[in-house]
């Protein structure tokens, strides 16, 4: 069932919170939806896209400044895929988990990425460079199996290749980060 | 003269090849060697399994080219835009030359795609260059009323094309006869089957057809707002309803009195789903669009009696909706001309798994399901045996091979225990394990279950265990006819589609698969070598090489041999994870 998607406590408790967010940022959101009907959903998507995840926060302020209930703004939020309650890693790599791409063995792929990421389905690595999800279908089927990594499509992979293109990224991260430092 | 001008397919299938790369390239070039030919973009012309594609046209002809990947650019621009030859190799279609591939258009009638992969989706000028919105003109031309508009989609025959297959003009005249000051349009492109993709193709190919298919229903009902509830997922298809939608406003195709008819304003918003299968049923649908979960209501009352914030409604999914301009610009009758007597005009298909060739297919209703697989889809990947076709997705059922010469109209598909849905066809072949594919749409279907309906909510997962166990090779006597119990209840239980059609899947595969179930069962064997822990793994000594990669990947230490030496397979400490089976470079493992 669909609400089985609400994070466990200890979960969250284990996920390194950002500090609390800038909510000015959701000023504009709230002042284009506040009065329209059927607006609860259009301004958690808002919210998500300025934040990447849905902050603790943020329900209050929705609910301060446009009266939604809380309540229901929960039921939504852990009812449809697309909500985060917590941050996610800076690449999702999104599995695609359709029918076409689970007759050409994308479960092999997800395995080997989980083993290589060390995260199960829909977990943020340590590092919080990469957050692994399988989705139902990205519409790409005869490019199967098929994963998306940000805007990027990946397609006839084999585990080799997949856990290649991961290693990539992950190589680029860190070599940004040193630069940085 | 004109000049030669290059087309390159950007849809989502097209971009995940590279096309955009392909199409960068292009313009490159032609801007660093000063190269005069036009470049334009298009969307997906279907041929999915030769994209990147790109279409010149120049003074001799059109030529169709596949596989045109970044490095193969520079090659046609130098051989055929410069010089006027050519590659045969790369052409899949002109007019003088045809590829064995381009078969995949032969029978095919495109009504639904008739401008996809042939006009810039972006331009509103080469939609109307092709035809498009002379339905509204000639509904405001000719003092078409909306009777006569309803009428006209009552005689064209055609049915939903999202799955229930309930005709198209019955809906409309009911959602008509009810009076309200206000009414709603709603276009579902919510397409969430796992393997369908001809909605989004659509919409990236053509939206200006579904907006127009739109204003029609908005004429015909007498409805003032309309909604596209489409999937966060198709990104691009979302953009290119904005950009179509801009451009109908600025026309003054959306506003008020539109097309100088008298009283008729609409307007057209898109709605962003947020992730929920069960959001394609209709009512659904419509608690989404009110900002709440989005579970499925009670009918009836129907949405055209009591739909989106109480008042009349009208849904049609996206194909239904792109056909809509076609049957009022060129009659009903042309439309009812194809397919069978109860099903009329064409369907869409989106032809994937084990096919030579996938992809997006029209073809007109009649057709068999073989002449699809074998005429267009060039038959099975590998020449391996066919073994069935899944269609309807999660919702649908599994077509034996014995009844692939079943044609493709609702009644005969729905005799059959499948259904045609949306239209995704899912080719399987003998390495296929029909249990394992039961238990993947269960497990789709579970996991997307909203919650409401008990049997739904419990049953789909009782269900799901039980199959779970069978491909692990804990199968029970008395599991099938369980499989049975529960797949009835649930069906005769549920609120909507969802739970109605849940157990499809398991039904069909269980009346024409049966043996296959009770070889895991009472064999613990899975006949299509595909369920893992009802495997052994064996080395085979001639290809071993003894390089140790499977021992080193081994989880459990159950492979024993020196380096350089054949290995061996422990079969007691094994735990047929299959890791040495994907580390080994020599096919030296053999499963059993």
């Amino acid at each position: 069932m669909r609400i089985k998607r609400i994070i466990p406590q200890t979960a969250i408790d284990s996920i390194p919170m950002p500090d609390v967010p800038d909510l000015a940022l959701m000023d504009p959101l709230i002042e284009k939806y506040k009065t329209r009907k059927g607006n609860l959903i259009p301004l958690l998507q808002g919210t998500q896209e300025i934040y990447g995840y849905i902050p603790h926060e943020a329900f209050l302020k929705l609910n301060r400044e446009t009266g939604l209930k809380l309540n229901e703004m929960y039921g939504v939020a852990t009812f449809y895929a697309q909500f985060r309650l917590s941050p996610a890693g800076k690449h999702i790599i999104k599995m695609c988990h359709g029918t076409a791409c689970h007759v050409q063995g994308v479960t092999a792929i997800t395995d080997e990425l989980s083993d290589l990421l060390n995260v199960k389905d829909g977990e943020t690595t340590e590092d919080r460079i990469f957050t692994l999800e399988t989705v139902a279908c990205l519409g790409c089927c005869s490019l199967a199996p098929v994963m998306m990594i940000g805007e990027e499509t990946y397609g006839k992979l084999t585990p080799k290749e997949a856990s290649k293109i991961v290693k990539e990224i992950r190589r680029n991260e860190k070599l940004m980060e040193n630069a940085k430092s | 003269m004109n000049k030669t001008t290059v087309i390159v397919g950007l849809g989502s299938c097209g971009l995940a090849a590279g096309a955009g790369k392909t199409y960068d390239e292009f313009h490159r070039i032609r801007q660093a060697d000063k190269i005069d030919f036009e470049i334009k973009k298009t969307s997906c012309i279907g041929m999915c399994f030769r994209e990147p594609l790109v279409e010149i046209i120049d003074e001799t002809g059109k030529y169709l080219y596949g596989n045109v990947d970044v490095k193969r650019v520079d090659e046609i621009i130098e051989k055929h835009i410069k010089n006027f030859s050519p590659i045969p190799d790369y052409i899949i279609e002109s007019e003088k030359y045809k590829s064995e591939d381009a078969s995949f258009f032969d029978g095919q009638v495109k009504i639904t795609l008739r401008n996809c992969g042939h006009i810039d989706p972006e331009s509103i000028e080469e939609y109307e260059s092709q035809g498009g919105y002379e339905a509204m003109r000639k509904i405001s031309n000719t003092n078409m009323s909306p009777e006569k508009v309803i009428q006209s989609v009552l005689d064209s025959g055609i049915r939903g094309r999202g799955g229930g297959g309930f005709p198209a003009g019955m809906k409309w005249k009911f959602a008509r006869n009810f009076t309200s000051d206000k009414k709603f349009v709603i276009c579902n492109a919510d397409e969430g089957d796992p393997g369908a993709f001809m909605d989004r193709s659509i919409l990236e190919g053509d939206p200006h057809s579904v907006i127009e298919g739109m204003m029609i229903c908005a004429y015909a009902i007498g409805a003032s707002e309309g909604y596209i509830y489409c999937r966060a997922e198709y990104p691009l298809a979302i953009k290119r309803l904005n950009i179509a939608l801009d451009q109908a406003r600025k026309k003054g195709y959306l506003g008020e009195n539109i097309f100088g008819i008298p009283n008729f304003n609409l307007e057209i918003q898109i709605k962003e789903g947020a992730g929920a299968f069960v959001c394609g049923e209709e009512t659904a649908l419509i608690a989404s669009i009110e900002g709440e979960r989005g579970m499925p209501r009670r009918r009836p009352p129907f949405p055209a009696e009591s739909g989106l914030w109480k008042h009349p409604t009208n849904i049609n999914n996206v194909e239904t909706l792109a056909n809509i301009p076609w049957i009022i610009y060129n009659g009903p009758e042309e439309f009812a001309k194809y397919g069978t007597e109860k099903s009329k005009g064409t369907k869409v298909f989106a032809l994937t798994g084990k096919i030579k060739h996938g992809g997006l297919v029209e073809v007109p209703m009649g057709i068999t399901i073989k002449d699809i697989i074998y005429k267009l889809g060039g038959g099975i990947t590998g020449d391996k045996k066919f073994k069935a076709v899944q269609l309807g997705g999660p919702s649908g059922g599994c077509i034996p091979e014995y009844l692939s010469h079943t044609i493709v109209d609702y009644d005969s598909v729905n005799a059959t225990g499948a259904i045609m849905g949306s239209g995704g066809m899912v080719v399987m072949d003998e390495t296929t394990c029909v249990v394992d594919v039961a238990k993947f749409f269960l497990d789709f279907t579970q996991k997307e279950s909203c919650g409401k309906c008990t049997f739904c909510r419990i049953g789909t997962k009782r269900m799901l265990e039980i199959l779970t166990r069978i491909t692990e090779g804990e199968g029970r006597q008395g599991d099938i006819e369980m499989l049975e119990e529960i797949a009835h209840t649930i069906k005769d239980s549920s609120l909507c589609g969802l739970g109605q059609t849940a157990p499809n899947p398991v039904l069909t595969t269980i009346k024409y698969f049966r043996d296959e179930y009770e070889a895991h069962i009472r064999d613990h064997k899975c006949p299509a070598l595909s369920c893992k822990k009802l495997l052994t793994y064996e080395v085979i000594a001639e290809n071993c090489t003894g390089c140790m990669a499977c021992a080193k990947g081994c989880p459990v230490d159950a492979i024993e041999g020196e380096k350089k030496q054949v290995h061996n397979i422990l079969q007691d400490v094994c735990i047929q994870c299959g890791v040495c089976f994907t580390k080994c470079k020599f096919k030296a493992i053999r499963l059993s």
